[in-house]
């Protein structure tokens, strides 16, 4: 197995507050990879700098052999995001945001249209595509952005709490479609949720951070196991790490936001 | 077959190619492809709901209809050998591309809060291209403005030059005005980030920019204060260029000083934007 992202002392601060603080993980090429943590444990913040939206106070990580601080026009082409809120574009069809993504990749004209449509097909959304996408539903919205952000077959595909706000069967279909893209395309999947049901289900490795610190780290089994007992489940290891407390971080900057992305999925 | 599409994930090979430098040429080419779909995006927005083009020409309309016959008839403003109307109309095209850009930086506001400045930030975009895109876009918009005034103004009897390098002069002219008041107001809500403190601000310089500026009044005319307002104002340099053209006055050097200051100030701007714009994702 070989690292495809690893992370050195990586450090984001905002004022006074330390949101990152010295993470050091390490992601295997090929594997669902998943970050957890209640609010505002600076799980976003990791994935922001990741995707080389933040610049890191200081640290570094490599992905794909690039330097995230030396290297990061080159390293844009290399993952694909799907930001925590609904982000595709309501006033385009979904034809179009696809579009607009393909040329923004340099995806070269007659691959683009094939691309686009496989896109379309593969997340199971030919049928609205020329429809505007303010008229799509939450899980379409989602699976939508899943499809923009795998035309140029990014080598990672950070998902920030793909599935916030979704009722349990278009949970599912992106769970599914998720691992789907893992088998055909080999995409490392690095996601962030604190949905324990969806890092059981999907992840192969879980760090656990609490207030921009490392927790916990380890196969879903192995963390079950290591706070021992039968019928454990991820529910109880996370609130194991994160203390009892878990109203503890988040502000309301945190909760506002992850209400309005609920309120437009729902 | 490439390794990509047997599913093999990206190794050192993919990355070392990615670090190699691209020729000025291939690079210049992505710049303006980029630029050109930006502005496509917000075009294609543009067509699927252009109803804000038209109650935007309600205020010019009235603009020349009310205000400029009324002046007009008291002989109120000295505009030497034109009549007011004709002083007038490259004046309020002027204001329609300022009124009609001020406010766009709205829009990378609302973009922020659904997240779709991230995705466009993530994408291999260079942020002149994406702001560049932006502002071209306004052009666009403004360009509907223009078409607007140019009917009004012929249907009010307005001098109007027809000559099509003039006509081209005036295209010019209105994209890049509509591009310096774009990226200025994407500017400030790139600094201040929240809606109502930006609608506050756009409210604040509106008018001001509008009223110290040549466009319904010489500067000749001006107390001393505003006239070195006026002097500073980009509007005043539009209008030079729009009244110049528009008319078919005599074109002297000084058309040619008023194009280059409008875009000197357009560089300096986007240059300053594509600065700020990332921003947007912290
Ligand atoms: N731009 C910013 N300016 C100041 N503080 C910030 C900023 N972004 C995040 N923070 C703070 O950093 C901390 C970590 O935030 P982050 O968004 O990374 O948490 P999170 O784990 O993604 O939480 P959630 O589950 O709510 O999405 C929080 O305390 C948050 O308020
Ligand atoms: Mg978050």
């Amino acid at each position: 197995m070989t690292p495809i992202l690893e992370t050195h002392n990586l450090v984001r601060q905002f004022d006074d507050l330390v949101a990152v603080k010295n993470l050091n993980i390490t992601v295997e090429a090929g594997t669902v990879f998943g970050l957890l943590g209640p609010n505002g444990a600076g799980k976003s913040t990791a994935i922001k700098m990741l995707t080389t939206l933040l610049p890191p106070t200081a640290g570094d990580a490599i992905i794909a052999g690039l330097s995230i601080t030396r290297h990061a026009a080159q390293i844009r082409r290399l993952i694909g995001y799907v930001p925590q809120m609904l982000s595709a574009d309501g006033t385009l069809t979904g034809y179009e945001n696809l579009l607009i993504m393909a040329k923004l990749y340099d995806l070269p004209g007659q691959e683009r249209e094939a691309r686009v449509r496989e896109a379309l097909a593969f997340m199971g959304l030919d049928g609205a595509a020329d429809q505007l996408v303010r008229t799509y539903s939450g899980g379409m919205i989602r699976r939508l952005e899943i499809a923009q952000s795998m035309l140029h077959r990014p080598a990672v595909l950070f998902l920030d709490e793909p599935t916030v706000g979704l009722d349990p069967i278009a949970r599912r279909a992106v769970w599914e479609h998720v691992q789907q893209l893992g088998r055909e395309f080999g995409t490392t999947i690095f996601l962030t949720t604190h949905m324990m049901e969806e890092a059981d289900n999907l992840c192969d490795h879980i760090v656990i951070m609490h207030l921009g610190e490392e927790v916990a780290s380890g196969t879903p089994e192995s963390l079950k196991a290591s706070i021992g007992g039968d019928e454990v489940t991820l529910d109880d290891v996370f609130i194991h790490y994160s203390g009892s407390s878990l109203e503890s971080g988040g502000s309301y900057r945190d909760t506002a936001r992850t209400r309005r992305t609920a309120r437009r999925v729902g | 077959m490439t390794l990509q599409e047997q599913g093999v994930p990206h190794g050192e090979l993919d990355s070392a190619a990615l670090l190699r430098p691209i020729g000025i040429f291939s690079a210049s080419l992505r710049f303006v492809q980029k630029t050109l779909v930006i502005a496509e995006l917000e075009a294609r927005k543009l067509r699927h709901d252009p109803t804000e083009l038209l109650t935007r020409a309600v205020q010019p309309a009235l603009w020349l209809l009310v205000f400029g016959q009324v002046f007009a008839s008291i002989r109120a403003i000295p505009t030497g050998d034109l009549s007011y109307l004709d002083y007038m109309a490259p004046g309020i095209l002027a204001q329609s591309v300022l009124f009609i850009s001020i406010f766009s930086g709205i829009t990378v506001i609302w973009e922020r809060d659904l997240g779709i400045v991230h995705k466009l930030l993530v994408s291999p975009t260079p942020r002149t291209a994406l702001v560049l895109g932006k502002a071209l876009s306004a052009g666009v918009r403004a360009l509907s403005q223009a078409i607007i005034v140019y009917i009004l103004s012929a249907l009010l009897g307005v001098n109007i030059n027809w000559n099509p390098l003039a006509l081209l002069g005036v295209l010019l002219a209105v994209i890049l005005g509509s591009a310096i008041f774009s990226t200025f107001s994407m500017i400030i809500a790139c600094l201040v980030k929240t809606r109502e403190r930006f609608m506050g601000i756009g409210q604040l310089l509106t008018m001001p920019l509008f009223f110290a500026s040549n466009a319904i009044y010489p500067i000749t005319i001006m107390p001393e204060w505003l006239k070195v307002l006026a002097l500073i104002n980009p509007l005043s340099y539009l209008v030079n260029v729009l009244r110049t053209l528009m008319l078919g006055q005599p074109v002297t050097p000084l058309l040619l000083v008023n194009l280059v200051v409008l875009f000197a100030v357009t560089a300096v701007l986007i240059a300053i934007g594509a600065r700020l714009y990332p921003r947007l994702a912290v």
